[in-house]
């Protein structure tokens, strides 16, 4: 792919150096929030925003930052952003910030973002750590989004809360997969994805 | 200054301390207000909608429960109205179901519909992973479930957070919570195929046992306290399809059996 040098932090994370399944990262909410659609794609906003503003402000800091504590600086930067998404998702769309209610507090948790600060946003400037940020977060949104659809269509039958599969499939014997809407199945589509993304990025196989 | 010495790192660590505590205390402080706003008008959302009056398009929810709810008061388990400066709807309905059954503050809101008068109570409880919650709207006479309404904290997407659908919660409608002979027996929430047959039940959530059994918990721990009050209601209405013609013996036997009750549940 022949992409401007520049932009290359935002396109890399979404398929080449995708977090969640080249590197790794921020598996445990990609297992928490996929039994829906929805709450997958507020996740998905949510995480992006928090990333893109961490990035740029450790990036904005990384020349005045001690580092024996750089670790506990960018967690506090990531804590009080999530502190202040929730803060004003509570104040101005109350509905949402109760549907995703823990799962907002637990982004600061979401080894994505510090692995992102530590590894990128320490040692570049400002405008490529903000598209770090956003390609990383869309990245993890991807995989967050593909997920949640099989899950919520195999095991609901719907797709955003509508239902999908008719009720005809139902009355000739068809049931909804209950085994989808438990965490395992995250893992279980989740490696499916892998699989088949290494089998179209051969130069990922080890 | 050297970047990597102790003085500087505790001065840089108070500096950004500072800066984010004042941040966020500002953000709080500026939310606050229309965060509480949310927080009232969805507690008034959920009231109206255990009478199944939701807002149309442009009606606000302080409007519309303002509108609707023309009275609010407190009672005590022996039916009793309390003259207490509190306000019913500030009433926390979570520290209040663990308080012995006499000491409970009930709060009740009337609510006229197009049906007549509802008599709206809140019920709280435990579900598998967090409290469940919710507002259940009584007819006039105090025994028929005109609605109901359940909302939880955290239960499984898709099997016990199922309670919150109309498709379970829609169920109670019509229930009668008291028996006959006017004994408290709530209502059971129970597996196809297990439907008793001397009570009122719903069929509970495939997948979701322990918060349906949790439903059914809460509704008798919350409710059974509301006996002597609604007992009240029904003596007083007339017209009703039970036989309240007997003299209702309901005083004694509802305390016995809040007694045992209490002896089970710790």
């Amino acid at each position: 792919m022949n992409v401007n040098k520049s932009l290359l932090p935002l396109v890399n994370p979404l398929s080449k150096d995708n977090p969640v399944i080249v590197q790794v990262l921020g598996i445990c909410s990609a297992l928490a929030v996929t039994a829906k659609l929805e709450p997958a794609l507020v996740m998905t906003i949510s995480v992006t925003a928090v990333l893109a503003l961490a990035n740029v402000i450790i990036s904005l800091l990384r020349n005045t930052i001690p580092t024996s504590i750089r670790i506990i600086v960018q967690l506090v930067v990531v804590a009080a952003l999530v502190v202040i998404v929730d803060q004003v998702l509570k104040a101005w769309n109350y509905e949402v910030s109760k549907a995703l209610s823990v799962f907002i507090g637990l982004i600061i948790t979401n080894c994505i973002i510090m692995g992102r600060l530590e590894a990128f946003a320490m040692s570049n400037r400002p405008w490529a750590s903000f598209l770090d940020g956003i390609g990383n977060g869309l990245g993890y949104g991807i995989i967050l989004v593909i997920v949640a659809f099989f899950r919520e269509l195999l095991g609901s039958g719907t797709l955003l809360g509508c239902q999908i599969i008719p009720q005809w499939c139902y009355e000739h014997g068809y049931q909804n997969n209950g085994m989808m809407i438990l965490p395992p199945m995250a893992l279980i589509t989740a490696a499916c994805i892998i699989w088949v993304h290494r089998s179209r990025n051969k130069d990922l196989q080890e | 200054m050297n970047r990597q010495s102790n003085l500087y790192t505790i001065i840089y660590s108070t500096i950004l301390v500072i800066v984010v505590g004042v941040v966020l205390s500002v953000v709080y402080q500026a939310l606050r207000p229309q965060q509480l706003e949310n927080m009232a008008n969805d507690t008034k959302r959920q009231i109206l909608a255990s009478a199944r009056i939701i807002p149309s398009e442009g009606q606000t929810i302080s409007d519309l429960y303002s509108s609707h709810i023309k009275d609010s008061y407190i009672v005590n388990n022996k039916g009793q109205k309390i003259d207490s400066d509190k306000d019913p709807f500030g009433i926390n309905v979570a520290l209040e179901v663990k308080k012995p059954a006499d000491e409970r503050l009930l709060p009740v809101f009337e609510c006229t519909t197009d049906n007549g008068l509802k008599y709206i109570v809140p019920v709280y409880g435990a579900g598998l992973w967090g409290p469940i919650w919710g507002y259940l709207a009584f007819d006039s006479n105090g025994d028929t479930i005109y609605g109901a309404y359940f909302a939880h904290q955290g239960e499984t997407p898709g099997l016990g957070a199922e309670i919150e659908k109309p498709q379970f919660c829609d169920q109670f409608e019509g229930k009668d919570i008291f028996s006959k002979s006017g004994e408290f027996l709530s209502v059971s929430v129970v597996k196809v195929g297990k439907e008793p047959a001397d009570k009122a039940w719903v069929h509970a959530i495939s997948g979701g046992t322990i918060t349906s059994q949790g439903v059914e918990k809460m509704l008798f721990n919350s409710l059974e306290p509301y006996s002597a009050f609604f007992l009240n209601l029904l003596a007083g209405t007339p017209e009703t399809d039970m036989t309240v013609s007997e003299p209702v013996p309901t005083f004694e036997s509802t305390e016995t059996a809040e007694v045992e009750l209490n002896s089970v549940e710790p």
